[in-house]
């Protein structure tokens, strides 16, 4: 059956389940008194437990990043460009695993799961979570799985603010970060767009104040217009004019509302795909765990200080029209690393495709990944032999 | 090793926190950090260079040094280094006190433009230099501010820098009485140790 997937695939995946019954207290105030996370593994495992990869996602992502589910998959993971043998997180090398955030809608417990205490859905009263909620349930599947030290913690976007926070929540755990397309802090601009995506899924009628399980409705216009706005702060103005320009669908003005250009036509499509696929609530969710996401806060806005506790280099990519989370972002990141001394690599990779560049095939990005985690394949096999010639 | 590189390897002491402007492909930080504990950051642009730095181990920033090193405090480092890089500055001048700023010991190298070579080659055959440090023809090339080993000592001179130590090099590891005692003549490479104030 694996002769059907490329070569450079991990191939067939299956997701696991963990369950863990010791209650997770959160950033809100509230605890989780029992969790589910759902993952997939890529690679092995070395005896040494020491080459573990954890892979963070980004706001509408999940534990499927690479590989496929089925023979009949059109499409792999969603990081599968970077994820596989041979490949920049090269599964040969490395075991990698990949999970679905708490409050995600893809199997780990989040607000479409049953509350407990109640026996119903827990809907909108599901706690909000926050990055470091989220790294400590990924420490709990680490110790799970019997990984005390992440060889490397890696994230796009939202995933890497897990992978930043992860270097200082449990510096001892991780090895090495690389965030790519991430930020700090969320900026007024970034918040007020999360903000009119969150007020389109909440003023949609079938929204019932997140009970829509209940009135068996789905906020499916909300989630749709939510969509196509982050979707246009994910592309950049070049991608967008070269792809679409002004191209109508049929050759002539219509002088109505209907859909008449290209670029209309395809928001709507991502729109609608986005809106039977993705849970409102979790939506809601994951966009406010980027808004609060802000380390320097505890620390009156001194990134560096916040940044004290980490133990481990940095890789910072950022890509040059990512104006959702501009270069500009990951560079306060590399500057505040700088002045707390620790180790960090920057690149900006040079791309057209604004913040999606993260999720997309590049040369550059693809070089300067594969050789940062080569390096780390390198100390673990150093490790390995130093270790071996003091037995 | 380069042998400029080499000289400049034998003058950093262990531990020492550095800055590299136009590193390259990272042999020397990678080499400092192996034999000498040296910790610090290399800025370069060319992406097989970055590439090369980040397969070493050697923390690379993607930085055009015309930006200037507005991210680095005062007394960020022990010391900067900047080799081959000065003469394609837009303004060597200000780079030279910004590196002075940021630490209070640089050392610097860069191709001497009198070198008797070079000399030999405009006065003959009336045109640019073109040899083995300047590789580049007069319309391509990346050096926009080429000096020479006393144009330099003079930029110290008049910014009141201290010149600690000075040498020249060749580009094939070979030292020669002659360029020791006429190094603007002699050197093919020029490299300064230069500390802030007299």
């Amino acid at each position: 059956m694996s002769a059907s997937f490329p070569s450079d695939s991990v191939g067939l995946v299956t997701p696991q389940t963990a369950t863990f019954e010791s209650p997770l207290a959160l950033a809100c105030g509230k605890t989780l008194e029992r969790f589910e996370l759902v993952f997939e593994t890529y690679g092995t495992l070395n005896a040494e437990r020491s080459n573990a990869v954890l892979i963070c996602h980004a706001l509408s992502g999940h534990h499927h990043a690479a590989g496929y589910h089925s023979a009949t998959d059109r499409k792999p993971g969603w990081w599968d460009a970077y994820i596989g043998p041979g490949k920049a997180i090269d599964t040969n090398r490395f075991f990698v695993i990949s999970l679905n955030n708490l409050g995600g809608c893809h199997g780990s417990t989040g607000p479409a799961s049953v509350n407990p205490a109640t026996g119903h859905p827990w809907g909108p009263t599901f706690p909000v979570m926050t990055v470091a909620d989220w790294v400590h349930s990924q420490a709990r599947l680490a110790d799970r799985l019997g990984i005390e030290r992440f060889a490397a913690v890696v994230g796009g976007s939202l995933g890497g603010m897990q992978a930043m926070q992860w270097s200082i929540a449990y510096p001892e755990r991780v090895a090495n970060v690389a965030t790519i397309a991430a930020t700090p802090r969320l900026s007024a601009q970034n918040i007020a767009f999360n903000e009119v995506a969150r007020q389109a899924i909440r003023s949609d009628p079938d929204f019932f104040v997140g009970w829509y399980a209940e009135r068996e409705a789905i906020p499916k216009l909300g989630l749709k217009l939510a969509r196509m706005i982050g979707h246009i702060t994910y592309l950049s103005e070049h991608s967008m004019g070269s792809r679409f320009g002004r191209d109508l669908r049929s050759d002539q003005l219509n002088f109505g509302y209907d859909v008449e250009f290209q670029v209309e036509s395809y928001l709507r499509h991502q729109g609608d795909t986005f809106s039977t696929s993705f849970d409102a609530n979790t939506y809601l969710l994951m966009t406010k765990a980027l808004d609060y996401f802000d380390p320097a806060g505890e620390h009156g806005g001194d990134l560096a200080a916040a940044l004290a506790p980490v133990e481990c280099p940095y890789l910072v990519i950022s890509f040059t029209t990512d104006w959702r989370f501009a270069p500009a972002r990951s560079q306060e990141l590399v500057t505040a690393l700088v002045r707390a001394g620790k180790r960090v690599s920057y690149v900006n990779v040079d791309s057209s495709h604004g913040h999606d560049a993260f999720l997309l095939p590049n040369e550059q990005y693809e070089s300067v990944f594969s050789s940062f985690m080569q390096r780390i394949d390198g100390d673990l096999e150093r490790g390995h032999r130093q270790k071996g010639a003091t037995r | 090793m380069r042998a400029d590189l080499e000289l400049i390897y034998d003058w950093i002491a262990p531990d020492t926190h550095v800055l590299d402007l136009g590193c390259g492909d990272g042999t020397l930080l990678a080499a400092l950090a192996r034999d000498k504990q040296v910790t610090g950051y290399g800025l370069e642009i060319d992406p097989d260079g970055i590439a090369s730095c980040l397969r070493q181990g050697v923390s690379v920033l993607e930085q055009n040094l015309d930006d200037g090193l507005g991210n680095f405090d005062d007394d960020a480092c022990d010391l900067v280094i900047m080799t081959q890089a000065l003469q394609a500055l837009r303004r060597p001048d200000i780079m030279l006190d910004e590196m002075l700023r940021v630490a209070p010991e640089c050392i610097i190298a860069f191709p001497n433009f009198a070198y008797w070579k070079h000399r030999l080659h405009l006065s003959l055959r009336g045109r640019m230099p073109v040899s083995r440090s300047l590789p580049h023809a007069w319309y391509d090339t990346p050096n926009i501010h080429l000096s020479t080993f006393k144009d330099f000592a003079g930029l110290c001179r008049q910014k009141g820098v201290t010149i600690v130590d000075e040498a020249v090099g060749s580009a094939n590891h070979e030292g020669h009485w002659s360029s020791r005692r006429w190094p603007n003549l002699f050197g093919e490479t020029a490299i300064f140790r230069v500390r802030r104030g007299i």
